[in-house]
């Protein structure tokens, strides 16, 4: 018998290792041998901590197991909910990205290679960096951090600039609330992502790599540590990948609690030892990035996902998707949400899809009022715009942006006046300071939400006046685009401002 | 006050890590992680070993959350104010522990015991309200939860 823990944060955050120590001694008591296996996430975080049976017929899932649980589930007596893989939340997905994810022990690496891994790190060994970065350009794959831009673009200016040193740098910063995919992979598939940037490594002629990953995932820094020091002795990392003679070293860098820091250019900065404050662009962090080397900054999505794509085929990736938005993307369900978790899909499913039907609408069993999409810089759209497929086009035709598809779920008791609030409060905090319309406008922006909150119905046109100064005047997106949460607020919900809705005049 | 270590311990501490390439975030760590701070002592050595000015290295302590924090309690419970949380009611539910222990955010219990800190997003934004005590994560909080750890960080 071999029995699947989740290590994932939530599992453990939800009593995982409580589980964990009943399994072991009820497996004792009753003179059962049975091999226990640490996982990641299947990503169906309201299941867990998940246990898996496998008795060799394949896994049974066994959804919030407590301590308590334990007796029934080694005697056979605990209602199981079926083969893993047949939930239907899992079955409806198609994952490329996360495809071992949940599945693999995280950090084996014969686990990995026996389950598709290494598999395009080995045909890339056989390409030229020019084919290389033609194949990610073919496969249509965009950066999952936020901003969209083509992979194999950026890439192939890094192949192309001149430079002594050239760098890889990945961006696990991942501030975004309710978006959770970068730590759920790097807990549950680290060889996954060191993978990928071996691949841009040899793609660009880099041959050193620095994963930055936020203080706030302490457990995620634990298992790409781990996944590094195993990637070395196994001959992943080091003077020699793979036996190929190229080399590629890999750093894991932490973070320290600043949310401007997932800014490329602020993320450099603080790699160096600066203030993470915003740099000017140009010269872009592709000629002149890490130190002043031309240097590849990429999301964790984007980079974990370069392996399926020369396992498999550039073609065989960029057939899914919709217009513009190829392959998949792994949508984050959370908040007042019944089926939270980690949902990967082709682009193009409808909002209203995701919320209703993958999601099962409100945890609180009332009804939506709002969901946030693509974290604090993200719109606020109501039930009205459930139509819109999933996709950056799409999302941006109807007024918001899809970010790092992060969804979080609001019910009607929500008070958008005071999440409007939040998102300047938030935009002030984290300011770097660089420019004067983010460090002086979210600080007027939360005074000026404050006074027609207190029945000043004239301060809502300098409230606009002042969100199209941040959109037009800020130096990035933490100012440039906090206005996209406080406008849909205010356009969407005008009554929780104590503004009746304009009647027909 | 804790006491302060030894010059010579901290200039141990900074010297391995100074042939990596951007020494500051690595080194600050490793000193919050020895000493639950950024002793005193520190600046001036750290400027030191990478040539830079003790402005500099005053200018990069005060820019993180992490570094500038005040001095804290035995036990930080990290609670996460962000959207996600709040959508579950995490706002209510910091603050009846905030009123229940007369603190406010970044405040520690008078007997040195615990230190409430806000925090926004810990990833565990599917099964929220969600914290971090002494960096364990939690998650599917509530207020009698976190008053029943609260009096157990105090005992
Ligand atoms: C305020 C701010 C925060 C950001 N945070 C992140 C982040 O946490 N993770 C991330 O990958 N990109 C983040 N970005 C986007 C990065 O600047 C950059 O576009 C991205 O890392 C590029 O990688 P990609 O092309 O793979 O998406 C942020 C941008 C801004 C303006
Ligand atoms: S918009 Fe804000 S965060 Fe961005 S550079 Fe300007 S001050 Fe810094
Ligand atoms: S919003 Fe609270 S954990 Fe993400």
């Amino acid at each position: 018998m071999r029995i699947h823990v989740s290590m994932d944060s939530a599992a453990i955050a939800l009593g995982a290792e409580a589980v964990l120590a009943a399994l072991r001694s009820g497996l004792e008591e009753r003179g059962l041998e049975a091999e226990v296996i640490r996982v990641g996430s299947r990503g169906m975080v309201w299941l867990e901590p998940l246990v898996e049976l496998d008795r060799g017929g394949g896994r049974i899932a066994y959804g919030g197991v407590t301590p308590g649980d334990v007796p029934a589930l080694l005697e056979g007596r605990l209602d199981s909910l079926g083969p893993t893989e047949a939930i239907p939340f899992f079955a409806r997905q198609t994952r490329l990205t996360f495809a071992r994810c949940g599945v693999i022990d995280p950090l084996s690496l014969s686990d990995y290679a026996a389950q598709g891994g290494l598999a395009g790190l080995r045909r890339a060994l056989g390409m030229t960096a020019e084919a290389i970065v033609d194949e990610v350009k073919l496969s249509g794959l965009r950066g999952r951090g936020g901003a969209g831009f083509p992979t194999g673009i950026k890439w192939d200016t890094v192949r192309l600039a001149q430079g002594a040193r050239k760098y890889i740098v990945c961006n696990a910063d991942e501030g975004d609330s309710g978006t959770f995919a970068d730590r759920m992979l790097m807990e549950g598939d680290p060889f996954t992502l060191i993978e990928g940037m071996v691949i841009a490594g040899l793609g660009t002629g880099a041959a050193q790599g620095y994963v930055y990953i936020r203080s706030e995932y302490p457990r995620a820094i634990a298992v790409m540590e781990q996944a590094v020091d195993l990637a070395r002795a196994g001959g992943l990392l080091g003077p020699d990948v793979l036996g190929s003679g190229r080399g590629f070293e890999l750093e894991i860098r932490v973070g320290a609690g600043a949310y401007v820091c997932g800014e490329e250019t602020a993320l450099l900065n603080s790699l160096e030892g600066r203030r993470g404050v915003v740099r000017a662009k140009p010269p872009l962090p592709a000629l002149e990035g890490f130190l002043g080397c031309p240097t590849v900054v990429n999301n964790v999505l984007s980079l974990a996902t370069v392996p399926v794509i020369f396992a498999r085929g550039a073609a065989f990736y960029a057939d899914f998707g919709l217009g513009r938005s190829r392959g998949t993307i792994p949508l984050q369900i959370s908040g007042n949400v019944k089926h939270g978790g980690l949902f990967e899909t082709a682009f193009g499913m409808p909002l209203g899809t995701i919320i209703e039907d993958i999601g099962g609408g409100t945890a609180s069993g009332r009804p939506v009022r709002a969901v946030q999409i693509g974290g604090p810089l993200g719109a606020y759209f109501g039930p009205d715009k459930f139509a819109t497929p999933f996709g950056y086009e799409e999302f941006d035709g109807a007024g918001g942006l899809i970010g790092h598809a992060g969804l979080v779920v609001f019910d009607d008791s929500v008070d958008m006046a005071a999440m409007a609030r939040f998102a300047m409060a938030f935009c002030a905090l984290e300011s770097c300071g660089k420019c004067t319309p983010c460090r002086i406008g979210a600080v007027r922006g939360v005074e000026t939400l404050d006074r027609i909150l207190a029945g000043e119905r004239a301060a809502v046109a300098l409230l606009e006046d002042l969100c199209e100064t941040m959109r037009l005047g800020s130096l990035c997106a933490l100012g440039g685009f906090t206005p996209y949460p406080v406008l849909s607020a205010l356009e969407g919900f005008p009554e929780d401002f104590g503004i009746l809705p304009e009647v027909a005049e | 006050m804790e006491p302060q270590p030894a010059q010579s311990e901290i200039a141990a501490l900074i010297a391995r890590h100074l042939t990596r390439e951007g020494p500051m975030l690595p080194i600050l760590h490793a000193l919050r992680e020895a000493y639950g701070q950024i002793p005193g002592a520190a600046p001036a050595l750290i400027a030191e070993a990478l040539n830079l000015s003790r402005a500099e290295v005053h200018g990069v302590i005060s820019f993180y959350h992490d570094f500038a924090r005040a001095p804290q309690g035995r036990h930080l419970l990290q609670i996460c104010r962000a959207e996600a949380c709040q959508a579950m009611g995490a706002a209510e539910m910091a603050e009846r522990l905030l009123t229940a222990l007369g603190l406010d955010w970044h405040g520690t219990t008078p007997d040195g015991a615990l230190t409430v800190a806000p925090v926004y997003c810990l990833g565990l934004c599917a099964c929220g309200p969600a914290a971090l005590y002494d960096g364990a994560p939690l998650a599917r909080l509530n207020a009698a939860r976190l008053a029943q750890l609260a009096g157990e960080a105090r005992a």
